[in-house]
């Protein structure tokens, strides 16, 4: 299949134009001894074709569909109201580009000035970006935000162990030349945030902790933020945005940067990726935020309009002077946030919360009463909980996943003294037969 | 363009008042940066800075710059008025618009007022 | 200057969500719990969620209003330089939309996830071919997190050697703002290398540049003037000498597809952005893919994870696909594997295409560039003009008219239905235009494109205030960047006695 429209003719119309006899005379600059050379790649597959392989590779697959899944630990099985796609697969918005010319660009604009605001509503905070890749980038992005505060002065930053395994081993890869400080992380899981205030002073830049942590518990960090700012450190949240339709968001708990997953909010799971990185703070920061800002303004025929603004915090201007490269936003999948929290409003998303929150307790409650499984923490929780498990974690999946469900996350693979011990993700979408499946499969594991 | 001729300029448009050690971004700086949008200021007083040394960042629409101190001494006033008129630097770069205030204890790599004409001429 | 003085209120063209808001209303419903209640936990509700609320027609109603106030690929012309907008065929969306990939969850066994691992493995290989490097990471989200990557693994690499001196990374004047960028996030430090006058890296000043603290160079081929480096052999040889690695900004691979590898040009390593080469929409600022690929040497410094075959096959069963921890990663840059919807899609061009196809687009990238160039070079300064790659950079500005600068004739093209070039960058050229019309543009296409550049040239001379005050045609005038930045006025809420009324 070719997409390029080209007749022999004009080809060679245009060739005449510029004066040369073939294409390849306009290649003279390469060397000759590299150029033109043969790509083994298999033959160009018709469009019919390609979709025949597409779908065949498809199938290989068994989803979330085809089997029953409780895995969440950092992305969730939500329902996708289906106006979402809808909006998205507008040509209008998934093939334009950056929205650098605002007179052309206003649907883009506007629809990331709304996702700012309703993120800033959301998360309790002042200002919202236009987003980050993920939730593990924007919480990198917020610890270097909080070293840039302090101007590279303060060199600790303290994590809790609740943090999600992968936002901290990607905020490593980050910073790993900053000559930084990360503690915290060497924790016992099972302590609370009052275990990281003795680990906070004036060498510390951020304190940074996720809600629903990573365990599924919640807690109030108000008592940590403001241990955090006492020492004059910034203090983070990561926080599941399906839960803040629910929890006190953590602007009321004082914190100064709120990131997470915006993948709840309408995105699927899509094996990975692309999600949404989310990142608010208070508007006395705004000018150290990295990323895309959206604001309001006017045009020259006295039109509300909106412009990108603050660009010369960005890399295209400061180049090397910038604290962060990123020059792109997740801007499709901001768009989906937006549509998601549109249609659901304040009802729907405080709706979907409170399932997720009904069903996983009734699940954890379930589970609990099997003998050899218990929940591994009394704190309350949302929609995931950790299960202590009479066997391996891997032993008891493989058994789960014959029965068609898709188990817990193991947590062991990122906790070694957490051996056999299981978290388990319950959203809307898993009905009350599925939780009882899921009971009934793990008694038996429990038995032989 | 404005270049009073009691003041002495720095290669990266600066100025500063040989007289009170107040110290400023050039006219001819503020023209090519147009709208300044947001001034931080980044020492305060009783800081002791050398010549050279980032006093402050500027932004306006379309660049940021640093602003490098002309000469060296203790900070001893930060013009606090700029955070909310940043425009100031544009309509009064040499009065209004200054920056911080400084003893002065070490001198800079200076121009006079007809050096730095001639410096901004060479640019244009 | 425009006036942007405003007489009373602004008007509202598109009221925002929050302004269409009504209480009670709602876009969407959800059954009621199958299972018992559980107590919540009163001390950690919170209060208000002030979420607007809207019909479902109503959110259609306004996210459709929105789009129609978007250029698009699909909607017209769009020759940003850099950015290599060409089309995107819709069959990658379809794609990228099949169930069997978009409810997979990230964590699943991977015995469940064999297509997608398969499908991941076999771009990792194709883009290795491509490229002529022996190892590639899918995960980086973006081409500046490619740039951070890639950089992160060569300063990885001297490290390991025991070798922590290279702390200087060597970037042409012409370079994205990126490469600098991301240099200084991995606690570099940067020297600017000037271009020669015909546009290539100078050679004097690289070689003076060159030294034991040479971490290595980024370097952009064809570079952001849309020329081939002529001597890039020669910067390679020059940098390695020194001990250095050549890193590959891909950003302008569009070119080269099939015409060189860029393993064969002396790089070291390189990013790709699917979302420009591999015709992945740009979704209005994202997601893009940046995927890394490397020589042997660097290969046990890729992020993790890859992709890799796990357990062989046999007559019987097909290998198994998994996910690898390189030996010396430099961990993680993002959370999971990569943009998989992107991957998908990338992965459903280059099947369409095969080796032929791709060469042919690169082909006709540049001769469609060229054809503009020819066009376009006598009322238009080219300052570094020879046969151009992809793209080429012409200056927006005219000795006889000195009140026209390239914004306004970026504007004045939107009034002819264009999108305007790249403006402003590279910043080596006074008022440039940067000008990329890729392969997928037809030639009736490129010429009413070049009657309007003429056009316009014509008007920049007998009726400049055409320019000034242009675009006219467009759904919005001109915006008041001032008013923005000092108001910063970045959120909207529901007004104060919301639900009172």
């Amino acid at each position: 299949m070719t997409y390029i429209p080209h007749s022999l003719q004009e080809r060679d119309a245009m060739l005449a134009t510029i004066g040369v006899k073939k294409i390849e005379d306009l290649f003279e600059a390469v060397p000759a001894a590299h150029r033109f050379p043969a790509l083994n790649l298999p033959p160009a597959l018709s469009e019919m074709e390609a979709a025949a392989e597409l779908q065949e590779l498809a199938l290989a697959n068994e989803t979330t569909q085809d089997l029953v899944s409780f895995l969440g630990a950092g992305v969730y099985n939500h329902y996708i109201p289906a106006a979402i796609d809808h909006i998205l697969s507008r040509g209008e918005f998934y093939t334009a580009y950056t929205p650098y010319q605002p007179e052309i660009s206003q649907g883009t604009l506007q629809a990331i000035f709304e996702y700012q605001s309703m993120m800033s509503e959301l998360t309790g905070m002042e200002v919202s970006n236009a987003s980050h890749y993920d939730g593990a980038t924007a919480l990198a992005e917020a610890v270097i935000m909080a070293v840039a505060q302090f101007r590279g002065k303060r060199k600790k930053i303290v994590t809790s162990p609740g943090v999600h395994p992968q936002y901290r081993a990607t905020t490593h890869t980050y910073i790993q030349h900053g000559e930084l400080q990360l503690v915290g992380a060497e924790l016992d899981p099972s302590s609370g945030p009052e275990a990281l205030i003795p680990l906070i002073d004036e060498n510390t830049a951020l304190v940074a902790v996720q809600y629903p942590d990573f365990f599924g518990r919640i807690y109030d960090y108000t008592q940590l933020a403001e241990a955090a700012h006492a020492a004059g450190a910034l203090f983070a949240v990561a926080a599941n945005p399906t839960a803040l339709g629910l929890l006190k968001p953590p602007g009321e708990m004082g914190a100064d940067i709120v990131v997470g997953e915006g993948q709840p909010l309408g995105i699927p799971l899509s094996y990975g990726g692309p999600y949404l990185g989310f990142f608010t703070t208070r508007k006395k920061f705004v000018r150290k935020m990295a990323g895309r800002l959206v604001g309001e303004s006017t045009d020259s025929r006295g039109q509300r309009a909106f412009v990108l603004t603050l660009t010369p915090r960005e890399q295209h201007i400061k180049r090397e002077r910038a604290t962060s490269n990123i020059c792109s936003n997740q801007g499709l999948m901001a768009l989906a946030a937006s549509v998601y929290m549109s249609l659901l409003g304040q009802t729907g998303l405080r709706q979907v919360a409170e399932l997720c929150y009904h069903k996983a307790h009734y699940a954890a409650e379930q589970v609990a009463k099997i003998p050899g499984y218990s929940l591994c923490y009394d704190e309350p929780f949302f929609h995931e909980f950790t299960v202590c498990c009479p066997k391996p974690v891997a032993e008891i999946n493989e058994h789960l996943l014959e029965h068609g469900i898709i188990g817990g996350y193991d947590l062991g693979q990122d906790y070694p003294d957490m051996q056999n011990h299981m978290l388990i993700a319950v959203t809307e979408m898993n009905a009350k037969e599925e939780i009882d499946a899921l009971a009934a499969v793990l008694a038996e594991v429990s038995h032989d | 363009m404005n270049i009073p001729s009691d003041l002495k300029y720095t290669k990266s448009d600066e100025w500063v008042n040989p007289s009170d050690g107040k110290m400023g971004l050039t006219d001819y700086a503020q023209g090519q940066l147009s709208d300044i949008v947001f001034v931080e200021v980044l020492v305060s007083v009783d800081d002791t800075i050398s010549a050279g040394d980032a006093i402050a960042s500027v932004e306006s629409v379309k660049a940021a710059a640093e602003i490098y101190a002309p000469v060296g001494g203790k900070v001893i006033a930060v013009n606090e008025d700029l955070a909310d008129a940043p425009e100031t630097m544009n309509s009064d770069p040499f009065g209004a618009g200054w920056l911080v205030q400084v003893e002065i204890s070490e001198e800079g790599d200076l121009m006079d007022a007809a050096a730095y004409e001639k410096y901004c001429e060479e640019r244009e | 200057m425009t006036d942007f003085k405003l007489q009373g209120q602004p008007k509202v063209v598109e009221p925002t969500i929050y302004e269409l808001s009504t209480p009670g209303r709602t876009g969407v419903t959800f059954p009621d719990p199958d299972v018992p209640r559980a107590q919540l936990p009163d001390s950690m509700l919170r209060g208000r969620l002030p979420l607007p609320e809207l019909s479902e027609a109503d959110v259609i109603r306004h996210f459709v209003k929105l789009s129609t106030f978007n250029y698009s690929v699909d909607s017209g012309f769009y020759p940003l330089g850099s950015c290599t907008m060409k089309y995107n065929p819709k069959i990658n969306e379809d794609a990228a939309r099949l169930p069997g990939f978009t409810r997979l969850h990230p964590l699943q066994p991977i015995e469940t996830t064999q297509g997608a691992l398969v499908l991941m493995y076999q771009l990792q290989e194709w883009l290795k071919e491509i490229s002529g490097f022996d190892a590639v990471s899918l995960q980086p989200a973006a081409g500046a997190h490619g740039e951070l990557t890639g950089v992160l693994i060569m300063r990885a690499y001297h490290i390991h050697r025991g070798d922590d001196k290279r702390t200087k990374m060597l970037i042409p004047d012409s370079a994205h703002g990126t490469n600098p960028a991301s240099s200084a996030m991995s606690g570099l430090q940067v020297v600017q290398i000037p271009s020669d006058e015909r546009g290539n890296v100078g050679l004097d000043a690289l070689r003076a540049a060159c030294d034991e603290t040479t971490i290595g160079m980024m370097l952009t081929n064809p570079n952001t003037l849309g020329l081939f480096d002529e001597h890039v052999e020669e910067i390679s040889k020059i940098v390695h000498e020194a001990g250095g690695l050549m890193y590959g900004d891909g950003a302008n691979l569009n070119a080269l597809m099939g015409i060189a590898k860029m393993r064969d040009l002396g790089f070291d390593v390189m990013h790709f952005n699917l979302h420009k080469t591999f015709s992945t929409p740009h979704g209005g600022g994202g997601p893009g893919s940046g995927p890394v690929g490397v020589t042997a040497e660097l290969a046990d410094f890729l992020p993790a994870p890859i992709v890799d075959i796990v357990e062989e096959g046999n007559e019987d069963l097909p290998p198994l696909f998994g996910l690898v921890s390189p030996a010396k990663t430099i961990g993680r840059v993002k959370s999971f594997h990569g943009h998989f919807g992107v991957l998908v899609r990338a992965f459903t061009y280059i099947a369409m295409h095969g080796a032929d196809g791709l060469r042919k687009v690169s082909e006709y990238a540049v001769l469609n560039a060229n054809y503009l160039l020819a066009r376009l070079r006598d009322a238009y300064t080219v300052p570094y003009d020879r046969t151009c790659m992809h793209e080429f950079v012409a200056e927006g500005r005219f000795a006889d008219a000195p009140g026209i600068h390239a914004l306004d004739i970026a504007k004045r093209l939107m009034d002819y239905g264009f999108h305007p070039p790249t403006n402003y960058f590279p910043l080596i050229v006074h008022e440039a235009l940067m000008i990329e019309p890729t392969e997928t543009e037809n030639k009736d296409t490129l010429d009413a494109f070049v009657e309007a550049m003429l056009k316009i040239a014509d008007e920049a001379r007998s009726a400049p205030d055409l320019l000034h005050a242009a675009p006219q045609k467009t759904p919005f005038g001109r915006l008041d960047e001032v008013k923005a930045a000092k108001e910063l006025i970045l959120c909207c809420w529901l007004p104060e006695d919301y639900g009172n009324q």
